[in-house]
């Protein structure tokens, strides 16, 4: 076990590293010279000029060199600083985590908590209409695009029908709880403010139903095939031979087995949940990290962009290892391999 | 273990087709088995149509910019309305097919040819070869692909042509990964071996041996590839990093169309195209999935 975690550990740090390595040459291929940039044609016409400049920023140093002090700088926590917002990436990056992290957390928990029972019912009553109902949900989910599901959503339910809050995390005239968290569900319970922890959560519905769509229709999907696979099996009859009730066969012997390849997906799913908010914090102007991101790729902001990229790809990294751990907790065959 | 599933599910499989005989006509039964691939099959068709031949159908020319004509709803006139320029929203949208379909299409083809040469040579050659092609491999896999490729996008400036450079880096590996445990299997398989004693090369081999045996599986994920490919492209559109502006494209018309809940044609109408052609190449690939692999028919 000892040495299975390890093993895990070291890859996914090489991986890290290695994903260090290609955001910074994805910056410094940028076709374009940043100097000329930010100088101005003027100032860029006189070589001493830029050559000054292109020592002051290290520009002139060879290509390794540069990564390494890369390197160094990300090991301090200096992800750079944001040319439009004029504030170190890291800072931006802490400020709109929060948002982003209750958005995605409460969308996957919608995602399980319907998406499971959901198969499991499809699977045990096939072609009911639980069945066909299961199929068509997960139908929309994955062949609709989030970012069109979400304007749908503002248009029927704020805009026709209005019984949906606007887009934000509050009402502009509500005041923000006192921040200890970051997370408005979570401050406005320490602050012991109902009315204000009410207006979070009626403010997360449409935008956490619209992120996980995708995912529940997934969800639903796998957990019905991976239950029907394992309703087939033989020790599932042996069970229902030696007399067991239905539901302790179905939630003693075949569940357990049926959610192994859930537990996988669901962990993949959290991770693709938290880096895939761009479109729906975009369309419900909620201000977290995929808006931040939205917003640097339109004004070509390349520091946030990359910022961003490398700490997305290391939350990537980091659920994709609980996951792989995770599951050898669950299947111990998986050491032995 | 293997075997007593392969009889038991024989057995299944047997017992339902006599529980569906007695009752169902031949057309009733492709239709159940056959039904929605050829329904996804049509939607899928009908769209390349539209695609190749938008400059006859299309009633306006798709950048004719009215502004006395804003904003209309639908009408005989405009049969789905205006948009914020006076642009027929009809017209545009069947403009939009060609852009989306030769997109994701491409993409997927030129993704799928590297990951499958990748994930191939890689089980094929094993060693070394493999474990630097399949590390390199999860590299790119360990980065959230929309956020690679919006990086990648917005690096190299925005366009057709660098969006579709943007997506091909994050698509093959997943080909990659699929192709290696297919070329895996078939690797010790007798033929492979009776082709290796006769004396083919490691290329033939693998090309007119193995490839065609592991095939199956990857026409299913290529199919249900190209929807995905459909909805990042217009996602990566929608966010300004697709195609430049005035070209008709269906990401883009959804994000031109966001603010006008009042006017709701704008948005609504490319999001319904996106949603069907998506549709029909995921009931596509289901059906194929479904032909290739009779065991998961049943299900």
């Amino acid at each position: 076990m000892l040495r299975y975690v390890s093993n895990r550990l070291l890859t996914a740090f090489g991986l890290a590293l290695f994903a260090t390595l290609v955001v910074f040459l994805i910056t410094s291929l940028v076709p374009g010279d940043p100097i000329i940039a930010m100088l101005g044609d003027l100032a860029a016409s006189k070589p001493e000029i830029v050559a000054e400049y292109r020592a002051k920023w290290g520009l002139d140093l060879p290509l390794w060199k540069q990564y390494w002090i890369f390197l160094t700088r990300l090991f301090h926590g200096d992800l750079g600083m944001s040319i439009s917002t004029q504030r170190p990436v890291l800072a931006d990056i802490m400020q709109y985590a929060p948002a982003t992290i209750e958005l995605g957390t409460i969308a996957f928990v919608l995602s399980i908590v319907i998406g499971i029972p959901f198969g499991i019912v499809a699977a045990i009553k096939r072609d009911s209409w639980v069945d066909h109902c299961a199929r068509f949900v997960s139908l929309i989910g994955v062949s609709s695009p989030v970012f069109w599901l979400a304007f749908i959503a503002l248009t029927v339910f704020y805009g026709w029908l209005q019984i949906a809050p606007g887009p934000g995390r509050l009402d502009p005239i509500d005041f923000p709880p006192p921040t200890v968290t970051g997370s408005f569900l979570i401050d406005s319970l320490v602050a012991g403010d109902w009315e204000t922890f009410k207006a979070a959560l009626y403010h997360l519905v449409l935008p956490s139903l619209v992120l996980c769509a995708a995912t529940l229709g997934l969800i639903t999907r796998m957990t019905r095939a991976s239950m029907l696979e394992t309703l087939g099996q033989d020790y599932v009859r042996v069970a229902r031979a030696k007399g067991l009730k239905e539901r302790a066969v179905i939630v003693g012997h075949a569940l357990p087995n049926a959610l192994i390849p859930v537990i996988t997906l669901a962990g993949l799913a959290y991770a693709n949940l938290l880096t895939g908010t761009v479109m729906t914090e975009t369309i419900f102007s909620w201000p977290g990290l995929g808006r931040y991101t939205f917003r640097s790729a339109l004004s070509l902001d390349l520091p946030a962009i990359m910022g961003m990229t490398l700490i997305f790809a290391i939350v990537y990294l980091i659920i994709n290892l609980l996951v792989d751990l995770s599951y050898a907790l669950v299947d111990p065959r998986v050491l032995k391999r | 273990m293997t075997e007593s599933v392969a009889v038991s599910d024989a057995v299944q499989v047997a017992a339902a087709e006599y529980n569906i005989a007695p009752s169902s006509t031949k057309g009733q039964r492709w239709r159940r088995r056959y039904g929605l691939a050829a329904i996804g099959a049509a939607i899928i068709v009908i769209w390349m149509l539209v695609a190749v031949f938008a400059p006859w159908i299309a009633p306006y020319k798709p950048d004719l910019v009215d502004v006395t004509q804003r904003l209309l709803p639908p009408s005989s006139l405009h049969w789905l309305g205006t948009d914020a320029l006076g642009r027929d929203v009809l017209s545009r949208l069947l403009y939009g097919a060609r852009v989306s379909l030769f997109v994701s299409i491409i993409v997927v083809l030129l993704g799928a040819a590297f990951g499958i040469f990748v994930g191939g040579v890689a089980a094929y050659a094993g060693g070394w070869v493999e474990h630097g092609l399949m590390r390199f491999t999860d590299l790119v896999l360990c980065f959230p692909p929309i956020i690679l490729a919006m990086a990648i996008a917005a690096a190299l400036g925005i366009g057709t042509v660098n969006t579709m450079i943007a997506m091909l880096v994050v698509w093959w590996p997943k080909f990659a990964r699929l192709a290696r445990g297919l070329v895996l299997v078939q690797r010790h398989q007798e033929y492979v071996e009776a082709a290796h004693v006769i004396g083919y090369g490691p290329g033939r081999v693998l090309w007119k041996h193995i490839m065609p045996n592991a095939l199956g599986p990857l026409i299913v994920l290529i199919t249900l590839d190209v929807g995905h490919a459909i909805i990042v492209f217009a996602g990566l559109s929608f966010l300004g990093l697709g195609v430049v502006p005035p070209t008709p494209e269906w990401g883009a018309m959804v994000s031109e169309g966001r603010e006008l809940v009042e006017q709701w044609w704008c948005a609504t109408f490319a999001g319904l195209a996106i949603f069907t052609v998506v549709m029909g190449f995921n009931f596509l690939g289901d059906g194929i999935r479904d032909w290739l692999d009779p065991r998961a028919r049943r299900r």
